[in-house]
């Protein structure tokens, strides 16, 4: 199927999900459900890097908090002056209300903006760390993590470690509801995700990356320029984690180190490709519907506390049970069907 | 006599204290068939990565078609016509073997030619490809379904695929019985009368004897003998590498 067709289908699909969640008369059911959606985007985003050209990147919750952080600092323009001084010497002065209105500026932008400051970081990641490889290149993205996490913690403008408020407009443009209108953005989000996972995947772009991941040395000698390669995973696979993650200020209206960086997002956006299977597009789309309902009905009839140790258990289940995750456990079925 | 393809001038190559080729130089004409040989550890497979760029030399020059290629990338010494095969055979195990050839094609002959193939062009050098190598019949197979003489075509039509002006088959024969080393120095040849130059690094003595035109002895990283086949055997600081004294 052509990835023209597929992106229609696909916003087919994402329009029957949003018809027949309004059918839902609660609003928990819009809460669970971005966070659901929130985690396809990001396991699609972890699984560009590290599924299709093999590079496991434990740093998810540094580019994820990149993007949340990027909608805090958009929104606390509106507590500046605007006068831009050296020494009381004024240089110039930006109009209040221009960064009022910047600081207002609607998620879909913030979503693009958080997208592309965490491709940049991506896009530098990347050459900082990509000569590195295996067990060396994600102790280096761990690293990244506990930097930018550092950095936001010292960061006073965001709030530092204490934290940012954010207060939502009343109401919300298309839908009223300022939750269904999150859940709408970030069900919209997923659908493009998606959607670009799997032209990739089909793609030239596509197979290079599976070059990377099946052998380097032989993908350089075949004529694939890895490095090149490796630098547009890494720049895609951050800008979508940044995109998942800029909306986040919006949902949970207060935002701190400790939830925007939480070890979470980055065991799911891993354990969600695994469990899923990391060599297709469906993998970590199934991963994510799988652990994140799992997770979300432990939320409420357990405690929120088991979540990470469900996930740990399930993780083991499959390594052991089916390392190519659910895609590669029905792959082999249908190939012993055949033979 | 033909032009000069590949020439390498007092190439060196250390790992910390061992130096691993010393100033070695050589130098393949267009259209070459050059056997290389010599004990283990003598330098051949270090040689082949310094031309092919996986390693870099840190003395000495590799020019090829007349154009310095020192410092640059392993794959873009491939879009300029160099191509090898590997020691242990490195196939994309997830890919089918025509996918495998197909990388080469869209990667390089690609970037050469600054176009992109159609599809249907890309099916029928495949099957070009994989007719000249024997296995039309294993197009959707995948690399694991291969036999060890088919992994070694396959190493060898993913090389081809680049449609490179220099082959260099790592020990392309290594493992394999008589009659399988004798099917892929036969397809060697054939590669060779294609146009392609091919530099061939091998153990197996009877194989380097029918294919190579020319033999190049490397003994502790150094060349100890370039010339006919014949001749370099009967070299005496050959004889003393290879039997001792």
């Amino acid at each position: 199927m052509r990835s023209s067709w597929f992106l229609l289908c696909a916003v087919a699909v994402g329009a029957a999900v949003f018809g027949l969640s309004r059918l839902v008369q609660s609003e928990y059911f819009f809460f669970a459900g971005y966070v659901v959606l929130q985690y396809i985007v990001l396991a699609t985003a972890w699984n560009i890097l590290g599924g299709y050209t093999g590079y496991v990147n434990f740093g998810s919750a540094a580019f994820f908090a990149i993007g949340a952080y990027a909608s805090v600092a958009i929104y606390k323009l509106r507590t500046l002056s605007g006068v831009v001084a050296i020494d009381d010497h004024v240089l110039f002065e930006i109009p209040k209300a221009l960064l009022v209105w910047l600081s207002d500026l609607p998620i879909p932008v913030l979503i693009v903006i958080g997208g592309m400051i965490a491709g940049l970081v991506g896009l530098g990641t990347g050459y900082l760390t990509l000569r590195l490889r295996g067990a060396f290149f994600a102790i280096a993205t761990l690293a990244l993590a506990v930097v930018v996490q550092t950095l936001i913690t010292n960061w006073d403008y965001v709030g530092g470690s204490r934290g940012a408020y954010i207060l939502r407009p009343a109401s919300a443009p298309l839908v009223g509801n300022y939750i269904e209108y999150l859940f709408l953005i970030m069900l919209s989000l997923a659908v493009i995700a998606v959607a670009a996972a799997r032209a990739i995947e089909t793609s030239r772009l596509g197979y290079g990356f599976a070059t990377i991941r099946d052998d380097e040395l032989a993908a350089e000698a075949s004529g694939v320029p890895t490095l090149k390669l490796k630098l547009i995973a890494t720049t895609l696979s951050g800008a979508f984690m940044g995109m998942a993650g800029a909306p986040l200020p919006y949902y949970v209206t207060y935002l701190d180190p400790a939830s925007g960086f939480s070890l979470a997002y980055a065991v799911n956006s891993i354990a969600m490709p695994l469990v899923g299977g990391t060599t297709t597009w469906v993998g970590p789309l199934v991963g994510a519907i799988l652990l994140g309902t799992i997770q979300q009905i432990a939320t409420v009839t357990i405690s929120s506390a088991v979540n990470l140790l469900i996930v740990g258990l399930i993780l083991i289940a499959f390594v052991i049970i089916a390392p190519n995750g659910l895609v590669g456990l029905v792959q082999g079925w249908f190939r012993k069907k055949d033979t | 006599m033909a032009d000069t393809l590949l020439e390498v001038d007092d190439l060196t190559k250390r790992f910390g204290g061992f130096v691993a080729l010393d100033n070695v130089s050589l130098s393949v004409a267009q259209g070459d068939r050059v056997g290389l040989i010599g004990p283990n550890g003598s330098g051949k497979s270090t040689l082949v990565n310094c031309i092919c760029g996986t390693l870099h030399n840190e003395g000495g020059s590799v020019r090829f078609n007349g154009a310095p290629v020192d410092g640059m990338k392993t794959h873009e010494r491939t879009w300029l016509g160099m191509a090898r095969s590997f020691q242990l055979p490195r196939p994309f195990t997830s890919m089918s073997v025509k996918d495998n050839l197909r990388i080469p094609l869209i990667y390089t002959v690609d970037a050469r030619a600054k176009s992109r193939l159609t599809q249907a062009e890309l099916d029928d050098r495949c099957a070009e490809l994989l007719t000249l190598v024997g296995l039309e019949d294993k197009a959707q197979k995948m690399p694991r379904d291969l036999t060890q003489v088919e992994m070694r075509k396959l190493e060898l039509a993913r090389a081809m695929a680049a449609e490179p002006k220099l082959l260099i088959a790592d020990e392309a024969m290594a493992g394999l019985s008589h009659s399988e080393v004798t099917d892929i120095v036969a397809l060697l040849i054939r590669l060779n009368e294609r146009g392609v130059t091919i530099i061939m690094i091998e153990h197996i003595m009877t194989a380097v004897m029918s294919f190579s035109q020319r033999l190049i002895v490397l003994v502790s990283g150094r060349k100890i003998a370039d010339g006919a086949p014949q001749q370099v055997i009967q070299d005496p600081d050959v004889v003393r590498a290879y039997l001792g004294q």
